[in-house]
């Protein structure tokens, strides 16, 4: 699962952009679906099996999007002005390599004084992709580029560019690999747009229409030096969302998920976060009201070039969804 | 092919000089539904006050394959403005007020207003500058502090009355002057593509309400026709001077004169980059003039559209305008007629191949 997780993050594939990490998903996902669409705005649908008798309609969501950035100048000396797909902490920029979508790479440097201690405002950014001018320069105004930082395999724990969400994306691939039978309808769907406000889960949901939606995202951790006080840990196990900022998660959806963790004896721990949402957020408010939920992947250091996830909570959100959808729904 | 003359800027004209601040679109709507009659198969009011109008297409055309129906396009201008809301009668024809939509305190002392249904003449007082201590110039002035003075006795202003920059109308030189080219231009264009559909595709045209105020009208009216591909036809800024520093201007987002400008990202969209080829594309092929918005915030009513039910790809195409959401603004003449070529061009050579394969 590693070689999966590392291929999934190494592409660039920013919000409104997912075409390449599509094509890496669906490569993936083929072989074990029973149906496989895209939608109007990119989202990735794929169905596994037939809604039997105790059987529930149920969405599983992952985005494949990731945060990014948008060419909005190119200067005469061929230096490249940008804003943010997504929720971009500019701190995280200052000489880091990014790689454009058609290719191109660079690094982002700043106007001020790099010994400056006061950071400088976004448009104060810019990249640099060894242009002379803006004739030569091969990036153009609205070319995307995501940061470029390799997968790192320290063991136990992994570390990568955008694990938020293509994390989540591995379980779900991972998940409809594994899932031998199940009694409902499932779709698995990787989603487009999170970053920017869960658009690609709320058009996706209206279009599946399910009984049950869970998201599988990642959530902010409090085990870092002086991090803000947050009851998630690495390594103790998936978390099931309680609440996040847009969605309160279904009672029934939190004790069936904390249930079937206990009878699998594998760790979990219960999540509220302050401060962020996910898909869920949108499939819940769709057509009537859907049932929503979230199996959340604690996560360090999201939204940076670097954020890092548990390999043993990666697993065993695995083996929890597979778990859950494999049997009837008592409820 | 529609055109750009004398009729058009005369119509434009009518538009831009009726008011319609976010809510109470019915002036301009009495005038769309005027000018788009006899034209459409179609048209109704809804509950919010959008117009929806249909042209359907005149068969399929030559370079569709058997069995592909004609795209529904929704093409939607909003009707509304921004303006200002009375909310308050304090007595002797004062009244206080708040602003409907993004517009900015600093520019709205000593301006004329025109207030109500019935535009009766009105101004936002400033005091003179005889008057004026040096500490006061360099305050802030609060919207708490502004009055609408409509002058004593009159018994048609009431709170709720709704009121827009006075600023009339005008056509100088290759420039078009108005307090509402946002969007105005949009409604414009839209009434012309609607006289001239395109046999080609079914034109779904929505003159929407609410837009400055949350794109409200759009998403029920993009419910409502469930179209294939939608493409929100608005006005954006053009910050295009230059630096009075001699400093390259980065942030000029339009720039007058470039022609349309065609959207890949604002603050609510992700263009679908299939129909932004495709506009360039029938730029470079017809020869007509465009630019590239820069990305960053703001939005258009295709914020709206691309969520509505299983999801809309969906595009802008803007007339830049300088000065926005001010008591005037200025476009180029020659930036509607390209922007109004582009969107004929591209909904003619418009073929169920462009949605063919998936979003990319």
């Amino acid at each position: 699962m590693k070689s999966l997780i590392q291929k999934l993050t190494e592409t660039t594939s920013p919000s409104g952009y997912e075409s390449a990490i599509r094509e890496v998903i669906r490569s993936e996902v083929e072989p074990f679906a029973d149906e496989v669409r895209v939608d109007a705005l990119g989202n990735l649908i794929v169905r596994k099996g037939e809604k039997g008798r105790n059987g529930r309609r149920i969405m599983l969501a992952a985005h494949m999007d990731e945060i990014g950035l948008i060419a909005t100048h190119i200067d005469k000396n061929g230096f490249i002005r940008f804003t943010s797909i997504g929720f971009v902490r500019p701190h995280t920029l200052v000489s880091g390599r990014v790689r454009f979508a058609n290719g191109t790479q660079g690094l982002v440097g700043m106007e001020a004084d790099m010994s400056t201690t006061k950071l400088p405002a976004p448009s104060e950014y810019f990249i640099d992709v060894g242009a002379t001018s803006a004739k030569d320069c091969p990036v153009k105004i609205g070319d995307v580029a995501t940061f470029q930082r390799p997968f790192l395999d320290l063991g136990r724990r992994l570390v990568a560019k955008s694990m938020d969400d293509r994390i989540g994306c591995a379980v779900l691939i991972e998940t409809l690999r594994l899932l031998k039978t199940t009694p409902h309808e499932l779709y698995f769907a990787f989603t487009t747009q999170e970053e920017v406000g869960t658009r690609g889960a709320a058009t996706s949901a209206f279009g599946i229409d399910p009984e049950i939606g869970l998201a599988v995202d990642v959530t902010l951790t409090g085990d870092t030096p002086k991090s803000k006080p947050m009851a998630i840990s690495l390594g103790k196990g998936p978390a099931v969302k309680v609440k996040d900022t847009g969605m309160l998660a279904d009672p029934h959806i939190v004790e069936w998920m904390c249930a079937a963790a206990g009878k699998l004896r594998i760790p979990y721990q219960r999540e509220v976060l302050d401060g962020g949402s996910t898909d869920a957020r949108a499939i819940q408010m769709v057509r009537s009201g859907v049932l929503a939920g979230c199996l959340s992947i604690p996560c360090r250091y999201v939204h940076t070039p670097s954020e890092m996830v548990d390999y043993e909570d990666v697993q065993n959100s695995v083996k929890l969804m597979v778990a859950l959808l494999s049997g009837p729904i008592n409820w | 092919m529609p055109t750009i003359g004398t009729q058009q800027i005369k119509l434009l004209e009518r538009l831009c000089n009726a008011c319609g601040v976010s809510g109470d679109e019915a002036e301009v709507r009495t005038i769309v539904l005027e000018e788009i009659k006899g034209h459409v198969d179609e048209v109704r009011v809804d509950a919010l006050g959008n117009v929806l109008a249909t042209k359907k297409g005149s068969g399929p055309s030559t370079s569709l394959r058997a069995g592909k129906k004609r795209l529904r396009v929704m093409l939607s201008a909003h009707m509304d403005e921004v303006g200002f809301m009375l909310v308050a009668d304090d007595g002797e024809g004062l009244f206080r007020f708040e602003t409907v939509g993004g517009t900015d305190i600093r520019q709205l002392p000593g301006k004329a207003v025109l207030v109500g249904r019935e535009h009766i003449p009105g101004v936002i007082g400033a005091r003179p500058i005889h008057l004026t201590t040096a500490e006061e110039s360099r305050q802030k002035i609060s919207l708490e502090a502004l009055r609408i003075d409509i002058g004593p006795g009159s018994s048609k202003v009431k709170p709720g009355d709704r009121a827009v920059f006075a600023t009339r109308f005008q056509r100088s030189g290759p420039s078009l002057l108005s307090k509402a080219l946002d969007d105005r231009l949009g409604v414009a264009t839209l009434i012309e593509l609607v006289r001239h559909a395109p046999a080609e595709i079914d034109l779904l045209a929505a003159f929407t309400v609410q837009e400055e105020i949350g794109l409200r009208g759009a998403k029920v009216a993009a419910y409502a026709f469930n179209p294939d591909i939608g493409i929100a036809v608005d006005s954006t800024p053009a910050n295009d001077l230059p630096g009075w520093d001699g400093e390259e201007n980065s942030t000029y987002n339009t720039k007058l004169g470039l022609g349309p400008a065609i959207y890949v990202a604002d603050g609510v969209t992700l263009s679908d980059p299939r129909l932004v080829r495709w506009l360039a594309e029938t730029g470079d092929a017809a020869k007509i003039p465009y630019q590239f918005r820069q990305p960053g915030g703001g939005g258009t009513d295709a914020g709206a559209i691309q969520k509505a039910r299983a999801g809309v790809p969906s595009v802008s195409v803007s007339v830049p305008h300088r000065y926005s959401h001010t008591a005037v603004s200025v476009a180029r003449l020659d930036d509607w007629k390209n922007s109004l070529s582009l969107l004929h061009a591209a909904l003619t050579r418009l073929t169920p191949e462009l949605l063919a394969s998936d979003r990319a």
